[in-house]
């Protein structure tokens, strides 16, 4: 029952990464250049499908897949340096995002010969952009719950119902929607399977929804008689609810869920050393310190979950952890500068900071809720404590 | 394979009942003896003296198990002498422990909240630059917090030894932090599973009070604030060096005293009225978690330590400070 916990054994990035982070920093150095903070502190939300060429062109996205599909062939610990750099950067990496951190590897791991032939080289070439078909109007944290399904016809399948919350999916080529394709709801994880969509057939809508920042990040994507090939399957009928637990390791175990806010926190930490130099409270100082004890501990965290990645282990339970607690520090920053930001009311303040904690304090809660919310988090942290 | 020789000798010789004893004003001789007569104590000194030359790496597990045990001797610390003197014939026999600080006032050397001083022989202290080693026989010694072996110590201003060192005298309080940071997390560990089998075993409502799912929150919260305590602290100890740095020991000490307090916040009000009562073993490691969170340094201490560091590393981003903060 304590095993969890002894999982979580110090584990250090290879040295031979340094030299791979030294062409990140220069290529960033190079391709990031004037980006005002607010734009950078989009983060893994900023979209620019011409920065993912100039990855892709660079030979970075699908690290991990092999040479011959145009991965770099790669191992995680490498993907671990390239994704810190990219987020505390700042770099608009959303187009390709999903498709480089979950939808190739998925299609690698469980899709056949032609579909890897097909779609892996579209993905690291920025071609194919992949969005996440998991939530649905029904179907939130009860994600067993969903409702779309596909119908077997007499050739291919024939696709009925609608997703929602899907980051970029207005911006995206194609999806893996995760459907019913036998049973009922009742039959919960049975009978679910995962098909790649192609966003641009017939039947297929996708409205955007403009959020509270003013930004239209996420969409419903809506399939009415959406007439799919036998090939949009993808991994075996039925194993979907198996499929998308390990797609969603691949989604939790990341740095990105420690580094949402870090634009932020570096904006500030500018902002203090500039313009208030030598006048630096006690309580800057001491909140820096803290932020940085966090971010060196969770940082230590997520290596050591990558750790279980390169060993060819599935560190579900260590993700959701490392998530939880990686997030609860993330909404912390914007909190804390918020509050620092307000101290003396006669200051006047750089409208790019404002711009930038403004944006992250207001997109901070979705943090906890993307990628399975903070109660459900727990409650597989609980099981894995032998509690349930 | 030091840790499981250790933990067999805690196991039988250091039971929540001798703690309870030496916490009370017991004798500690027989627990230092039967760690000492097994060669303990010489885990860090080089084999030429002796010594077993243990790693970092190897004597993090046997100080988190100080923690998991609330061994009530500076254990910690005497292994840790043996990195602070050059030469290991200079160190007396005896528990050793050592001072966060020494002041000088009215007239007296003065060692405020000193760590186990109460069953320590010695205490090597930083002053004016060089290390120095003070026997508690010749100290007026004023207990704090009962129950609490910790005390302020204060000699006459020509008392104590220099001690030839193997280290620079500024690099103490690092360690004594980052030794605290070790046993703090084998505590909450500790903690946590005494509180996982409680909210297995207590029944309420008909059932565990662990299958409520309030309650698995509160323990989930728990395991996420050990497993950081944990990672934190076996950083700071995975290095080459004679002994943890500077940035390391403050993020540990730092990190490892915020999770105690959530730790035994959630530990008590699992445990309900049982755990804050003397009988019950709780007690014994959430009064340490509390104590060791202040000793040598909060997390107050070592975060602006930490934030000086940052804001005047030149790194642009906190990442590459972080980065750079390496055992």
């Amino acid at each position: 029952m304590g095993n969890l916990l002894d999982n979580f054994r110090f584990a250090a990035l290879p040295a031979a990464t340094d030299v791979f982070r030294a062409e990140v920093k220069a290529f960033l150095r190079e391709h990031l250049v004037g980006m005002p903070a607010d734009v950078r502190s989009r983060s893994w939300m900023g979209f620019d499908a011409d920065f993912s060429c100039k990855l892709a062109a660079r030979g970075w996205l699908g690290l991990t897949l092999p040479k011959r599909f145009g991965g770099a062939d790669l191992d995680d610990y490498s993907r671990f340096v390239l994704v810190e750099e990219l987020l505390a950067a700042g770099a608009p990496v959303a187009a390709h995002w999903i498709a480089d951190r979950q939808s190739g590897p998925l299609i690698h791991k469980y899709g056949t010969d032609a579909q890897r032939a097909f779609y892996l080289p579209r993905i690291c070439a920025a071609q194919a952009f992949f969005c996440i078909g998991m939530s649905e109007p029904n179907a939130g944290s009860d994600l067993a719950a969903v409702g779309t399904r596909a119908t077997r016809g007499a050739t291919g399948w024939r696709l009925n119902g609608r997703k929602i919350w899907t980051t970029n999916g207005h911006r995206c080529h194609y999806t893996i929607a995760l459907v019913r394709s036998s049973g009922t709801q009742e039959d919960r994880h049975k009978g679910l399977s995962q098909f790649i969509v192609d966003l641009s057939l017939p039947g297929v809508s996708v409205r955007p929804i403009v959020d509270l920042t003013g930004d239209a990040h996420f969409s419903e994507m809506l399939f009415d008689n959406v007439e799919l090939a036998d090939d949009a399957l993808v991994g075996t009928e039925g194993q979907g609810w198996e499929q998308v637990t390990a797609e969603l390791v691949s989604e939790r175990s990341g740095p990105e869920r420690i580094y949402s806010s870090i634009v932020l926190l570096d904006r500030w930490m500018e902002w203090l050393r500039h313009a208030k130099g030598n006048d630096l409270k006690d309580e800057h100082v001491a909140a820096i310190g803290r932020f940085a004890a966090h971010l060196s501990t969770l940082r230590h965290m997520s290596i050591t979950t990558t750790s279980k990645l390169v060993a060819g282990e599935s560190p579900l339970v260590e993700a959701a952890l490392v998530k939880d607690i990686g997030t609860a520090f993330e909404q912390e920053i914007p909190a804390m500068i918020e509050t620092f930001v307000g101290e003396d009311p006669a200051a006047i303040m750089d409208p790019d900071l404002l711009r930038s904690l403004a944006f992250v304090s207001l997109i901070a809660p979705t943090f906890s809720l993307r990628g399975g919310t903070r109660e459900i988090l727990r409650g597989m942290i609980a099981r894995g404590l032998g509690l349930r | 394979m030091f840790a499981q020789a250790i933990e067999s000798i805690f196991k039988d010789h250091c039971t929540p009942q001798t703690v309870r004893s030496i916490d009370a004003g017991a004798s500690a001789d027989a627990l230092y003896a039967a760690i000492a007569d097994a060669g303990f104590l010489e885990l860090l000194a080089a084999e030429a003296d002796g010594g077993a030359g243990a790693t970092m790496q190897e004597l993090f597990p046997v100080l988190s198990l100080c923690g998991a045990y609330a061994v009530p001797l500076p254990l910690a610390q005497t292994l840790a002498a043996r990195l602070l003197a050059s030469t290991h014939a200079d160190l007396p026999s005896g528990a050793i422990t050592i001072a966060p600080a020494l002041v000088e006032r009215g007239g007296e050397l003065v060692c405020p909240q000193v760590p186990c001083a109460r069953v320590a022989a010695h205490v090597i202290a930083a002053k004016a630059n060089a290390l120095w080693l003070l026997p508690v026989a010749t100290a007026r010694v004023d207990a704090i917090v009962p129950g609490s072996l910790a005390a302020t110590l204060r000699w006459s201003m020509s008392d104590g030894v220099q001690l030839r060192s193997a280290m620079p005298a500024s690099s103490l309080a690092a360690l004594g932090a980052v030794l605290h940071a070790a046993m703090l997390s084998g505590a909450c560990k500790r903690v946590f599973d005494m509180t996982l089998q409680y909210g297995n075993d207590r029944l309420q409502f008909g059932k565990s009070i662990g299958k409520f799912q309030a309650v698995q929150h509160q323990l989930s919260l728990m395991a996420e604030h050990v497993a950081a305590a944990s990672i934190a602290a076996q950083a700071a100890f995975d290095c080459g060096a004679r002994a943890p740095s500077l940035l390391a020991s403050a993020v540990a000490k730092s990190r490892t005293s915020e999770a105690a307090q959530v730790v035994s916040s959630i530990a008590h009000s699992v445990h309900g009225a049982i755990g804050v009562t003397a009988e019950y073993d709780l007690q014994l490691f959430t009064r340490r978690l509390h104590e060791w969170r202040v000793a040598h340094g909060s997390e107050a201490h070592w975060n602006r330590l930490l934030g000086e560091a940052a804001l005047n590393s030149g790194e642009a981003l906190l990442t590459d400070f972080v980065r750079g903060v390496v055992a």
